[in-house]
């Protein structure tokens, strides 16, 4: 069975891109525009990764990543934050608020399929 | 008759009037043992000689007189004339000569006492001579100081320890002068003065802050006792330069002075420095670099994932192909677009670069404790962290951000304790406020730190949200036990660290007593009479006698400002004393104990008088007995009247001198003058007479050429009345 990603961006010009990569690569791909879309997702069927872009309307990605480690049942999910915002104490806190990886915008789609990869191997429990 | 030839008339007198009655003693005993036969002869011998008996009778004074006058010139007369010289060398004169004379003896005594004279003239001269080069020294110090301080570029303020200005330099008067122009009319407006108030010009909070950090530094070993602070000062709409929002920012840098001995810190040295411009052009270059950035981040993002999905991907379908192609198009137009409008619109000034200090973590969490102990009577703990912890902040600001998300949890939560820790991470430190019980939603979070509240009285509008961005600092709540709101701050470079061993505390010496000198200073001497700004107050007393035990039952002020009295700027309360009216004194102002019952306290009261008439020159008339009653008091309430006191009694005198001094009671003169008395004995009303009983008394001590306050207190001196003391 095919790994599933959710993408949660709300800029349809670089979800255009990942979900074309994402689907040649072999995952199933589903879309959420906004925070709260993101968490209906997830709770709807939960993914094994979410790429989740920090500057979401309604519940910013922090915010989201925090409500996915909340919950017991959604520790597996795997979480890559995507953002804009590339200082270190952004970096520092999408991972102190319970993210797997924090990939800066832009970046080559090389990488973020390797750090894709690497996070679906890592497994449930790896965390 | 001169001393002397009274003492030797009486000499004389004595004198002979002793020999006589020996001689009559000697009659006498040979009278009453002659028999009947010697005393008919001795009769027969004297009969028709008693004309030649009281001859010698009457000369004797005069032979005695002639005796007596050299023993006289050699004596007493000499000894008279050595107390004299010896006086006059004591009180005013050391090289007053001496010249011998009199007996042998007293010739000695002359010469020994001319010797010590000579001894203590030239001991005199050498203290002199000290004197006056100590001054030489102390005048060349101020001047060298002052030169100092007209040099500096930045402004320089010294105050005591209350923030009374005790010296300042041109640089900082500018500094302060353009905020002036549109507040000068307030009692207290803008603008330095020696003698006012540094809080007049510069946020209190924000100074009482800076105090607390240089305090705590200075208890540290090998730590300068110094703090940093940034303030800001809202500009009039014009007069100031031109800033993008109306604000003034200051640097300012506190140095505690400390005295030798001294426990407390008995004042601080502040200097100060417009910052306004160089934060403005800091900042828009800062955000421009962020706008070039991140700002284009995304944009960049999608142009180069639709590039690299193409070129990965070169046998893609049209349609497919087509909307990569769209992407690239649209991405580029945005990002040429991003970057005209970067261009074009500079930077949203006053954000991004604030200029920060270096504080240890702990001194942080320990003035937040207080902060909201203070604010919101939340108990708070904090932590003991392990390792000092350096960070990066404009620390004010930051105590008020985490003292307001403090006080939203205590509101939201009914959060009573809290902890405060701060931890070490990475190149980041992480400060918590750990609570217990219900756990916070981030939206609220969010909601919160947008809340605008402002840094002080006279501070800037800011946001927690603000306060961070400015910080590089990130913030999230943590669900779980405790409850947590983190703060992640970028940690202080070790370059960066406060040099500790290098900038020894304080060699620098300091003669000036500057810090023991209430508000008497030379340039407040100087201010015309008519520039300052007056309290004329009365009291009304138990009785007459401050110093046996009598007390203050009501005090009466009003403000006389620019020539002006202004009856509503006034104070007027009633003192419930410590003792029952004298029945004298509840003659005279009708005041009684029923009355008084229910009144506050001195110690109540007096606080509130000495806010009134801070930097402002007391006048009252009779001056003497109302200050002593304040003096007295002083003790009690700890509230101290240092201003400088005019008293239209004496200044009365000085106007017209030379009448009787019941013609200077406050009727005579409000009469004499054409101030109409209403009133009378109430605390108030007479302090309102007095006030215009000064104000007509300026123009004609103007006339006798008293200009200023020195002038008015050295005509008030040379007046007979000064030299009442109660």
């Amino acid at each position: 069975m095919s790994r599933s990603i959710l993408i949660a961006d709300d800029e349809p010009n670089i979800v255009l891109s990942l979900e074309f990569l994402l689907e040649d690569a072999g995952y199933h791909v589903r879309i959420a525009r906004d925070g709260q879309e993101a968490i209906d997702a997830v709770a709807a069927e939960p993914p094994d990764l979410i790429l989740l872009d920090v500057m979401l309307p309604k519940l910013s990605g922090f915010d989201v990543c925090q409500r996915i480690r909340g919950n017991p049942a959604w520790r597996s999910i795997r979480v890559v934050m995507l953002s804009a915002k590339g200082r270190e104490v952004e970096v520092h806190k999408g991972l102190a608020v319970g993210a797997d990886a924090y990939v800066t915008k832009p970046f080559a789609i090389q990488e973020l399929l390797a750090e894709v990869a690497r996070q679906l191997q890592r497994g449930p429990d790896a965390g | 008759m001169s001393r002397p030839g009274r003492s030797l008339l009486i000499a004389t007198t004595v004198l002979s009037l002793f020999t006589l009655a020996w001689a009559g003693a000697l009659a006498f005993v040979l009278w009453s043992q002659a028999d009947a036969a010697q005393r008919e002869s001795l009769r027969a011998a004297l009969a028709g000689r008693g004309a030649f008996v009281a001859l010698f009778v009457l000369l004797l004074p005069g032979l005695l007189l002639l005796l007596l006058r050299p023993w006289h010139r050699a004596w007493p007369l000499a000894a008279t004339r050595l107390r004299e010289a010896v006086g006059i060398v004591a009180s005013s004169h050391p090289g007053h000569a001496i010249t011998a004379s009199g007996s042998p003896e007293m010739r000695e005594l002359a010469r020994a006492i001319e010797q010590l004279a000579l001894r203590y003239a030239s001991a005199q001269r050498d203290v002199d001579q000290r004197i006056a080069q100590a001054q030489a020294r102390l005048a060349q110090e101020t001047r060298r100081l002052a030169a100092l301080m007209s040099e500096l570029t930045q402004g320089v303020l010294v105050c005591n320890h209350d923030g009374r200005i005790l010296l300042y330099n041109a640089h900082a008067a500018a500094l302060f002068e353009a905020g002036d122009a549109g507040e000068a009319t307030g009692v207290n407006g803008g603008g330095i003065g020696l003698g006012r108030s540094v809080f007049g010009v510069l946020d209190k909070a924000a100074i009482v802050h800076a105090l607390d950090q240089a305090s705590r530094r200075a208890a540290q070993p090998g730590v300068s006792a110094t703090a940093q602070l940034i303030t800001t000062r809202r500009l009039p709409a014009q007069g100031g330069p031109p800033t993008a929002q109306g604000i003034q920012l200051l640097r300012v840098q506190m140095v505690l002075v400390r005295e030798a001995g001294a426990d407390g810190d008995s004042g601080y040295v502040l200097i100060l420095e417009d910052i306004t411009r160089a934060v403005e052009s800091d900042s828009r270059r800062e955000a421009l670099l962020h706008q070039l950035t991140e700002g284009q981040r995304a944009a960049l993002g999608s142009l180069r994932a639709a590039a690299e999905t193409m070129q990965r991907f070169p046998l893609m379908d049209e349609p497919r192909r087509e909307r990569f192609v769209q992407v690239i198009d649209d991405e580029s137009a945005r990002l040429v677009r991003q970057l005209d409008e970067a261009l074009a619109r500079g930077a949203d000034p006053l954000r991004g670069a604030w200029p920060r200090e270096d504080m240890l973590a702990a001194d942080l969490l320990f003035a937040v404790q207080r902060s909201v102990d203070a604010g919101t009577g939340v108990h708070v703990t904090v932590e003991p962290s392990p390792d000092p912890l350096w960070l990066q902040l404009d620390s004010h600001a930051m105590v008020q951000a985490l003292t307001q998300l403090g006080a939203g949890l205590n509101a939201e939560l009914g959060v009573g304790t809290f902890t405060l820790a701060a931890t070490a991470d990475g190149r980041f430190a992480r400060i918590e406020l750990r609570w217990a019980g219900r756990a916070l939603a981030a939206e609220r979070l969010q909601q919160w730190e947008q809340q605008v509240f402002s840094l002080g009285s006279q501070g800037r509008q800011t946001s927690v949200q603000e306060v961070l961005a400015q910080h590089g600092a990130e913030s999230w709540a943590r669900a779980g036990e405790p409850h947590a709101v983190c703060l992640q701050l970028p940690r202080a470079r070790p370059e960066r660290l406060p040099n500790v061993a290098a900038v020894r505390s304080r060699p620098v010496y300091y003669d000036f007593d500057l810090f023991h000198q209430p508000g008497q200073s030379a340039a407040l001497d100087d201010t015309p009479l008519a520039a300052l700004t007056f309290t004329v107050f009365d009291t009304e007393t138990t009785g007459l006698s401050p110093s046996g035990g009598d007390e203050i039952i009501s005090i009466g002020a009003v403000r006389i400002v620019n020539g002006r009295l202004l009856e509503h700027e006034c104070f007027d309360r009633l003192v419930r004393p410590r003792r029952p009216v004298g029945e004298q004194a509840l003659q005279v102002h009708g005041i009684g104990d029923e009355m008084l019952k229910d009144q506050p306290a001195l110690e109540q009261v007096l606080p509130g008088f000495a806010r009134f008439c801070a930097d402002t020159v007391l006048v009252a008339h009779n001056a003497a007995f109302d200050m002593r009653f304040l003096e007295l008091a002083r003790e009690r309430t700890g509230v101290a009247f240092e201003q400088p006191v005019l008293d239209t009694l004496l200044l009365s005198e000085a106007v017209h001198a030379g009448r009787a001094s019941d013609e200077h009671h406050l009727e005579q003169i409000a009469e004499r003058l054409g101030v109409a008395v209403l009133g009378r004995h109430t605390a108030l009303g007479d302090a309102i007479v007095t006030g215009e009983v000064l104000l007509k008394l300026l123009p004609l001590l103007a006339e006798r050429g008293v200009h200023t306050l020195g002038q008015a207190r050295d005509a008030s001196q040379r007046t007979s009345h000064a030299r009442l003391r109660y």
